[in-house]
């Protein structure tokens, strides 16, 4: 008797915790719209170009790793935070993508999943992008607990603890937003940074800061450079038929200070 | 009665611990370090292997563990209140130590499930001041120096000036919940000034928050000096008032050395629970001033006592105390 007056109340509860949950499934791409208008590749352009810093650049923290003896063992010479990576004056690990001039274009999603791994008590890449629908592997390689925080904001956030190695679940954002922060709880140094985006014009910088957005049709970009910590810039660029430009983003190391 | 009250500080100095636990898991960032609740990764609280208890799942899992073992001591605590003890208000006190205890453990729970919603858990750091506060006057109430009874005395200020302070104190906690939930600890990184000025040069929710707990660490002060300066002069034989006023005086007083030291340490974890903790103390001590102060100023005065204006106000506790002396 009592279990059929609380029915209402444990179905909104039950409705509730689903859409609290939600996003954390597979969801299936949406279909293109009939007259969806597709970039024409053979009239295609691109942006390629380098993320430098200016001035000293400031040390990554030392992190205390001692509370899990797995990660101790695994980081001997003890380990510093991921902040800034610059080889030859080039900052790496910048979430560069086209920030707007797309318009109406239609990109299909991939159905390769994007993967981010935890390895060596770490997320592995550090920055990575995705496309809004497609899925995102997380998988622990580690012989230990991880718990994967997504900080979400405009997509539901989510925790989802990996106790086993090997283990994978696979996720997916819905909406555009950059940028996802990841953070495990139980290892506290550990970030990872998920830029989502409806296109795929985006880049995360290697080799020195250089980066590559492929493909590009004619038009006005305007261009982001994303920095956990140095912030964003912003520039824009026209490209016409078939051409190729090249852009350099230099943040100054001051601006560590103020963020 | 001895018991049952030994069994009662018992479980107020748990409860304690178990504030302390909270504190520790919120200043190292752990909360959401075991992912589920009241599973810990899909094993049984109690059968969670302590090989896996690393980084900040120590934190977490110690706090679910002694937060279990603190409602356990409170169903403990309930039943045998109700059996033994004569006053019905005390009996009630008790049953509402237990539902306290269980809606803290639900809303712990539940900031775990949403993701550490600041509004849930603020509500679950008050709850737990509130519970603490219970187990307090618990504890208070069943000693044998309470129930023996006492003189009364006549200074219908003091009640409002204690219990002012009681309250001051734990608005005082709820801004500093706040400020801990919404991440604001550091929003003033400065100590005394603020950014180099006596009022922040600009504001933000975070700032506002943080500069508020900073007013009322002022207001705390202010208040529980007056109440001490107010016992040292006109109740200096009652030992009974003078001892929590003088310890509640030297608490605030670490607790403000101890909040400063909590800025300039950048929330060094271990500084930063001792201020929870000093925090609860402070509330505690003021809480038990205040309900001696409110039993000797309003109660019925023995026979030969002289009367005093409030005997009126407070006719159940005079009825009970009589039922308790037998």
């Amino acid at each position: 008797m009592y279990l059929n007056q609380l029915r209402p109340f444990l179905t909104v509860l039950l409705m509730a915790l689903a859409f609290g949950c939600g996003g954390q499934g597979g969801q299936a791409p949406a279909a293109p719209p009939a007259n969806a208008r597709r970039v024409d590749q053979s009239k295609a352009g691109n942006v390629t170009g380098r993320v430098t810093i200016e001035g000293t650049v400031p040390e990554n923290p030392p992190i205390e790793i001692d509370g899990d003896p797995y990660c101790s063992q695994q980081n001997p010479k003890g380990a510093t935070a991921e902040i800034f990576a610059v080889d030859g004056g080039g900052l790496e690990n910048v979430f560069v993508y086209v920030k707007d001039g797309l318009g109406d274009y239609w990109f299909d999603v991939p159905t390769e999943p994007v993967k981010l791994d935890q390895h060596a008590c770490r997320y592995q890449p550090h920055v990575l992008g995705i496309r809004a629908g497609q899925k995102l592997a997380i998988s622990n390689s580690d012989d230990t607990l991880h718990n994967v925080h997504a900080l979400a904001t405009a997509n539901p956030g989510w925790n989802k603890g990996q106790s086993l190695k090997n283990i994978v679940d696979e996720k997916v954002f819905t909406k555009p937003e950059v940028m996802v922060q990841f953070k495990c709880d139980v290892h506290n140094w550990m970030h990872a940074y998920v830029g989502v985006l409806e296109h795929p014009y985006f880049a995360v910088t290697r080799d020195g800061g250089k980066f590559a957005l492929n493909d590009l049709p004619a038009g006005t970009y305007t261009v982001e450079a994303w920095h956990e910590k140095l912030g964003t810039q912003t520039q824009t660029v026209t490209l016409g038929d078939k051409e190729s430009k090249e852009l350099t983003f230099t943040f100054k190391s001051a601006a560590a200070r103020a963020n | 009665m001895i018991w049952l009250n030994r069994y009662a500080k018992l479980v107020a100095l748990s409860t304690l611990l178990l504030i302390g636990a909270g504190g520790m898991v919120t200043s190292t960032g752990s909360g959401l370090s075991v992912p589920d609740w009241p599973n810990t990764y899909g094993w049984f609280m109690f059968t969670f292997p302590m090989s896996k208890w690393v980084g900040g799942i120590r934190y977490e899992h110690t706090h679910r563990l002694i937060a279990s073992t603190v409602g356990f001591l409170t169903i403990i605590l309930a039943i045998w209140t109700w059996r033994v003890e004569p006053r019905a208000w005390v009996r009630r006190l008790a049953l509402a130590a237990l539902g306290t205890v269980i809606l803290q453990g639900l809303l712990g729970g539940l900031t775990v499930i949403l993701l550490l919603p600041p509004a849930v858990s603020i509500g679950h750091a008050a709850l737990a001041q509130l519970f603490f506060c219970i187990t307090v006057t618990l504890a208070l109430v069943t000693s044998p120096s309470w129930t023996a009874g006492a003189s009364s005395l006549d200074d219908p200020m003091l009640p409002k000036i204690t219990l002012a302070t009681t309250t001051l104190v734990y608005c005082q906690i709820l801004i500093g919940a706040t400020m801990r939930h919404i991440g604001a600890g550091l929003a003033i990184p400065t100590f005394p000034l603020a950014f180099g000025h006596v009022l922040p040069p600009e504001w933000t929710t975070a700032i506002g928050v943080h500069f508020a707990h900073r007013m009322g660490a002022v207001v705390v002060l202010l208040a529980v000096a007056n109440s001490t300066a107010h016992i040292w002069h006109w109740h200096r034989p009652q030992r009974d008032l003078i001892r929590p006023a003088t310890l509640l005086l030297l608490l605030v007083c670490s607790q403000a050395t101890l909040g400063a030291l909590v800025v300039m340490s950048a929330l060094q974890p271990i500084i930063n629970t001792a201020h929870v903790v000093n925090g609860a103390l402070v509330l505690g001590t003021s809480l038990v001033l205040t309900l001696r102060v409110f039993r000797r100023t309003l109660q019925q005065p023995a026979i030969g006592d002289v009367k005093t204006s409030r005997q009126s106000h407070i006719p159940l506790l005079d009825q009970d105390l009589r039922e308790v002396r037998g």
